[in-house]
């Protein structure tokens, strides 16, 4: 799997190198700043880019605007977006064109390497991976609301992980439960919640999100 | 109730006649002798020397008249004068104290002070002295030793009734002076203020000074948290990031290749270190705890100490100061040291601390080769803007060649007396 890598502080940029390399993907193009990140992107239309929010010239929200301009160009390229702080704000824009393929994780994620492997494999795959904290932020939000509220707590935990973007097999596996019983969570979420069943597992995150008012 | 009145209005009478008396037993010597001074600036020069010297002992009379105004009359008087430059040079002081409008207007109010503080100072004290003497003594003495009358002389020639009206005359001064004395010198303070307060035109420069020197320090401390925000981010923040990615990747390769994943664990290791040394020179950029715990003199030598030259640091504060002053005062002695060590060349500097009980003066030296300049942008303007968002001021003193003085002053009180050098958080 051919990867794009942002990110300007050398020493990151290099650990997220060795990182991904250790798990078979190919690093395509490292760069660490906004304009080389649109060309490499353009240039080497990867699998899959792992940005850096910040980047130079500006050290502002480059990383993102690069990412959604070259998904503009190119709709649904997997862009997997790291930051030092989560905003539902970037979420949202990251999430407004519907079409997938988008992570948006705190840095602090990468040190789960396995999980943080998996989101990269599951945005690359057109999936969704969004931070736990911007999720955590959107189900206080609505807790106190009248729908969230008919939820059991099980199915709470249940649509926390379904925001973040898991498969009803991963959800499965974290809660150690089958994925049948799972089936029945997210069957009768949808129903509490008014929400269209989808089988397919990017849509189904994306009408949750929707719900949640990212 | 009576006697208390009566006591008020002898109270009054008697700070009456300090004033008739400062009014010219100071205010003739002192006009005569600063027009002396400001005549010999052009004639022999010595005036130089000479003519601040006067002028500002007429300031501390004024300082005194303003004190009395607000401890006796409640009028308050505002110090209307420029702040003092800081340094020794007599050049400058001259500038400073003849370029200042409230030089002059302190001038004038003693020179037109000599008959209105007599006058009115004299007054109620001479009605209750008079009075009572027309009460008490006068009549009485009169008629044993046929003299004595006093200021009631004309009354002399009139036999009964002439005792009579001056016995009634001298109550009507009594009463009179009663009310007076409060009165006139409640007017001699609104008479001092008109000539001693700031005028609107320096309370307007003031308010200009002060929404320039605002505006700087609420653009210099944005500034500072943006480069705190920006130093963690890239710095500590990013370090413990790596730190825990290298972990993480250790973790999965512990079986797969332990050798990789030692190094990843000693990399590890060494980056948490990293990331602490950089915390704690951030918190030290912010706010540094020896600052904190040993106050500015405490925190000046911890300074010192750490500097690549030799840096002698000498006075002592007699207690602490004000926590955002003795912050703005050490970061202000600490760019001036990095000058020092950046700049200047020098083999050695020194730092002198001392307070005068209203000012912090610091004063940085070094051996160097001289020639520093408060350049626009530069270390040392900083230095001074700092400093200016407290009414603080920068001199410098750098010829070519050699010694650099740089002497910083802050007007400001020591607040709680030092206990032990101990003291504070450990």
């Amino acid at each position: 799997m051919r990867v794009v890598i942002a990110e300007d502080l050398a020493l990151l940029r290099d650990g997220l190198i060795r990182l991904l390399e250790a798990f078979g993907f190919e690093v395509v193009a490292a760069v660490d700043n906004g304009p080389s990140l649109l060309r490499a992107l353009t240039e080497h239309r990867p699998d899959v880019a792992v940005v850096d929010v910040r980047l130079p010239p500006t050290f502002t929200d480059e990383g993102l605007r690069a990412a959604l301009e070259a998904r503009k160009e190119r709709p649904g390229l997997p862009v997997l977006v790291l930051s030092q702080h989560v905003e539902r704000l970037y979420a949202r824009e990251l999430l407004s064109d519907g079409s997938g393929g988008i992570g948006y994780l705190l840095k602090d994620r990468v040190s789960d390497v396995a999980q943080f492997v998996d989101a990269v494999k599951r945005v690359a795959a057109g999936g969704t991976a969004l931070d736990p904290d911007v999720v955590a932020t959107l189900l206080t939000r609505h807790a106190a609301e009248e729908p969230v509220q008919r939820l059991t707590p099980r199915e709470r935990e249940v649509l926390g992980l379904m925001a973040e973007g898991r498969s009803n097999a991963a959800i499965a596996a974290r809660l150690v439960v089958t994925e049948k019983a799972i089936g029945k969570h997210t069957a009768n979420i949808f129903a509490k919640l008014d929400l269209p069943v989808s089988e397919d597992d990017n849509r189904r995150v994306l009408a949750v999100l929707a719900y949640l008012g990212v | 109730m009576e006697a208390q009145a009566g006591r008020r209005a002898a109270v009054m009478a008697a700070r009456g006649l300090a004033v008739a008396a400062v009014a010219l037993a100071a205010g003739i010597p002192l006009f005569v002798i600063a027009v002396v001074s400001l005549a010999l600036i052009p004639a022999a020069g010595v005036g130089i020397i000479l003519a601040p010297v006067a002028l500002l002992s007429v300031r501390a009379l004024a300082d005194q008249q303003r004190t009395w105004a607000t401890d006796w009359t409640g009028v308050e008087i505002a110090r209307p004068y420029r702040p003092e430059p800081a340094g020794r040079s007599p050049w400058r002081r001259a500038a400073w104290v003849l370029g200042d409008p409230a030089t002059w207007r302190d001038v004038l109010w003693v020179l037109v002070n000599i008959p209105v503080g007599f006058v009115l100072g004299l007054v109620p004290a001479a009605c209750l002295v008079y009075g009572l003497e027309g009460l008490a003594v006068a009549p009485w003495l009169a008629r044993i030793t046929g003299y004595g009358w006093g200021p009631f002389w004309p009354l002399a020639d009139y036999g009964f009734l002439g005792t009579a009206a001056t016995i009634l005359l001298a109550a009507l001064l009594v009463l009179a002076g009663l009310p007076l004395a409060p009165a006139l010198l409640r007017a001699h303070a609104r008479f001092s203020r008109a000539l001693l307060a700031p005028t609107r035109d320096a309370l307007e420069r003031r308010v200009a000074h002060l929404a320039t020197t605002r505006e700087e320090a609420v653009d210099a401390s944005a500034a500072e948290l943006r480069r705190i925000e920006r130093d963690l981010h890239d710095g500590a923040q990013a370090r413990l990031v790596a730190l825990s990615m290298n972990i993480g990747l250790a973790e999965e390769l512990m079986k797969r290749d332990p050798e990789t994943a030692a190094r990843l664990l000693a990399e590890a290791r060494q980056a948490s270190g990293t990331a602490l040394t950089e915390l704690r020179d951030l918190v030290r950029g912010i706010h540094p705890p020896v600052l904190a715990e040993r106050g500015l003199d405490g925190g000046v030598r911890a300074l010192a100490l750490s500097l690549p030259i030799p840096v002698d640091v000498s006075g002592d504060l007699p207690g602490r100061l004000d926590a955002p002053v003795e912050s703005a005062g050490y970061f202000a002695v600490a760019e001036a040291l990095a000058n020092v060590v950046k700049h200047s060349g020098a083999a050695r500097a020194w730092v002198e601390l001392e307070h005068d009980g209203r000012r912090l003066r610091a004063i940085v030296g070094d051996d160097g080769t001289g020639g520093a300049i408060v350049a626009p942008g530069g270390g040392l303007a900083g230095v001074e803007r700092r400093l200016a968002a407290f009414d603080g001021t920068m001199a410098v003193t750098s010829p070519p060649g050699g010694p650099t003085i740089v002497t910083l002053e802050l007007p400001c009180a020591l607040s709680s007396p030092r206990t032990s050098p101990s003291s504070g958080t450990g």
